[in-house]
């Protein structure tokens, strides 16, 4: 039976090495082992056969940014919930009502963001109401969400 | 025996078990859509398509290894690399048995019991949003790009309600070792009736809740069907993995598989009681025997009625392992072994076909519904959910 860290954690750890071992050698493998034989096509960006028009690094959805930021927010409570749940049982209703009064304080927060419209994906970005107009690129037809 | 000696030969077990099973869900997977849909499947390779696994993995290895000139070589090579290996870290928290004892020595079925073991599973699986992600971004390809930007949303998205979820069993059990969950959950109510997260009294209704929201975030997690927004072929060709070829397109979908497995496994701890078997202990020991004698006799009997000449060999030779396997289930040391692997197994794998079920089944769901499906409906149900178990455990403290 495992008893010190050490122990506990060497199987983790050389899991993980051997997960990174076998990603890099299959990887590399093929690298190695594949045929090589290079055309002007090949090295263009795949675009169902038409020549590719601009590049890739064009403006995208606000909305996308605005669901990282929601998640960090949202994610630190359900990672506030784990220490919390181990817990529970010796602490009772003195950790349910701390915790239902933290939640409702981060809920609210959450009903205002969807009041806003933030959580409201069939319209576009680019028209919600107060935000400034933008001039349309190119390729804003095809990177914005409809 | 040296502690450092059983963890090797547990991890090469573990890692040759666990990467079969990859390279074979693949196959399980096209042969159960080809039945679905009245097709045969594969077919040509092997008996029954049995070896199509390994030549689709030689074919892999020795396809051209695309690097278009327009990428971010170093984070395009990083990100399949990425994804694998954050997919097959999970594996080694998850237990698989009880403690066994063989030949004298005591060992857990399991690589390592961390006290810490759920978390290092969302973590590993939490990591894999980078390879998608990265893949995306460094294809310089505009499918790609979108596919990597809906993949990262819809992951992060559905894991508040999936790791919601989590935490609503995890009231019950107050442990965050799996064995520890398992335990709490090994014991029969009324005689009968087992402790199963879903089935346990009183918390059963919003267990079983917690569990199909934790199904619906694993699924869109895993980008499955019907969330595979991030690859949807009609709209992105293929999403993130568009510009790659070779083994590093083939290293998503093993993520994928990896994934997939690893889920499943952690549902069938959390709500399903792990190897706790469905009724108690002398009856239920005879399931897997009765069930592997029963296909043992049914694909010797197809092998002597043979339809295709070669069933008339290969059929008769896998029902004899299959009675084999059955019996071992009855030997002494092997049954303590065996039998709650069996159980163990017998949920994940079906849990596993209900992925393949449900690819069968349902088409993709729209972008803005899938957003507001998860903030606006598994949010609130999971958030709702937990407090009404919460409050269970505090005022009753069952």
């Amino acid at each position: 039976m495992p008893s010190s860290p050490l122990e506990l954690y060497f199987p983790l750890l050389v899991q993980a090495l051997l997960g990174i071992g076998l990603a890099i050698g299959l990887v590399g493998g093929s690298f190695l082992l594949g045929q090589k034989v290079r055309s002007k096509t090949k090295e263009s960006p795949y675009e169902c056969g038409m020549a590719p028009i601009g590049s890739a690094g064009e403006r995208f959805s606000v909305k996308f940014y605005l669901v990282a930021m929601l998640f960090i927010l949202f994610e630190i409570e359900a990672v506030f919930l784990f220490p919390w749940v181990v817990v529970f049982r010796e602490l009772k209703m003195v950790a349910f009502v701390e915790m239902f009064v933290f939640v409702i304080l981060i809920f609210t927060g959450f009903i205002y963001i969807w009041g806003k419209g933030v959580l409201d994906w069939s319209k576009s970005a680019l028209t919600q109401p107060g935000s400034a107009p933008v001039a349309p690129s190119p390729n804003a037809r095809v990177l914005s969400h409809h | 025996m040296n502690f450092y000696l059983v963890t090797m030969i547990k991890l090469g077990l573990v890692a040759f078990v666990f990467l079969t099973a990859l390279a074979y869900l693949q196959w399980i997977e096209r042969k159960v859509i080809a039945h679905v849909q009245l097709r045969v499947g594969p077919n040509r390779v092997g008996p029954h398509g049995l070896l199509q696994p390994l030549t689709d993995t030689i074919k892999l290895l020795t396809k051209e290894d695309l690097l278009p000139g327009h990428v971010n070589k170093f984070f395009y090579f990083i990100a399949p690399i990425l994804s694998v290996s954050c997919a097959l870290v999970g594996i080694s928290v998850i237990p698989f048995g009880p403690k066994i004892n063989v030949f004298g020595v005591e060992t857990y079925m399991q690589l390592t019991d961390l006290n810490i073991g759920v978390l290092v599973l969302l973590a590993a699986s939490g990591l894999g949003v980078y390879g998608v992600a990265l893949a995306g971004w460094a294809s310089n390809n505009k499918y790609s790009l979108l596919g990597g930007l809906r993949a990262s949303a819809q992951m992060i998205s559905y894991e508040l309600p999936l790791s919601l979820a989590i935490a609503i069993p995890l009231l019950v059990y107050n442990s965050l070792s799996m064995r520890e969950i398992v335990e709490a959950q090994n014991r029969f109510q009324f005689g009968f009736i087992p402790a199963w997260g879903i089935f346990q009294f009183p918390y059963a209704p919003f267990l079983f809740i917690a569990f199909i929201i934790f199904l619906i975030g694993a699924f869109a997690e895993t980008n499955r069907i019907p969330f595979d927004l991030p690859e949807a072929e009609n709209e992105l060709v293929a999403g993130f993995h568009t510009e790659y070829a070779s083994m590093k397109f083939a290293a998503f979908f093993m993520a994928e598989y990896a994934n997939m497995v690893n889920i499943c496994c952690l549902a069938t701890h959390l709500f399903l009681g792990g190897w706790v078997p469905l009724f108690p202990a002398p009856y239920s020991d005879f399931v897997p025997v009765a069930l592997f004698v029963a296909s043992g006799a049914m694909m010797i009997f197809h092998g002597l009625n043979p339809r295709i000449k070669m069933d008339g060999y290969t059929l008769p030779a896998f029902g004899v392992v299959f009675i084999g396997l059955g019996l071992a289930h009855m030997a002494p040391v092997l049954k303590d072994i065996l039998v709650p692997l069996f159980w163990f197994l017998a949920k994940a794998g079906f849990l596993l076909f209900l992925y393949i079920w449900v690819r069968a089944t349902l088409p993709r769901f729209r972008y803005d519904q899938l957003m507001d499906f998860a903030w606006i409906q598994m949010f609130p149900a999971s958030l709702a959910c937990l407090f009404a178990v919460g409050f269970i455990v505090a005022w009753w403290g069952l």
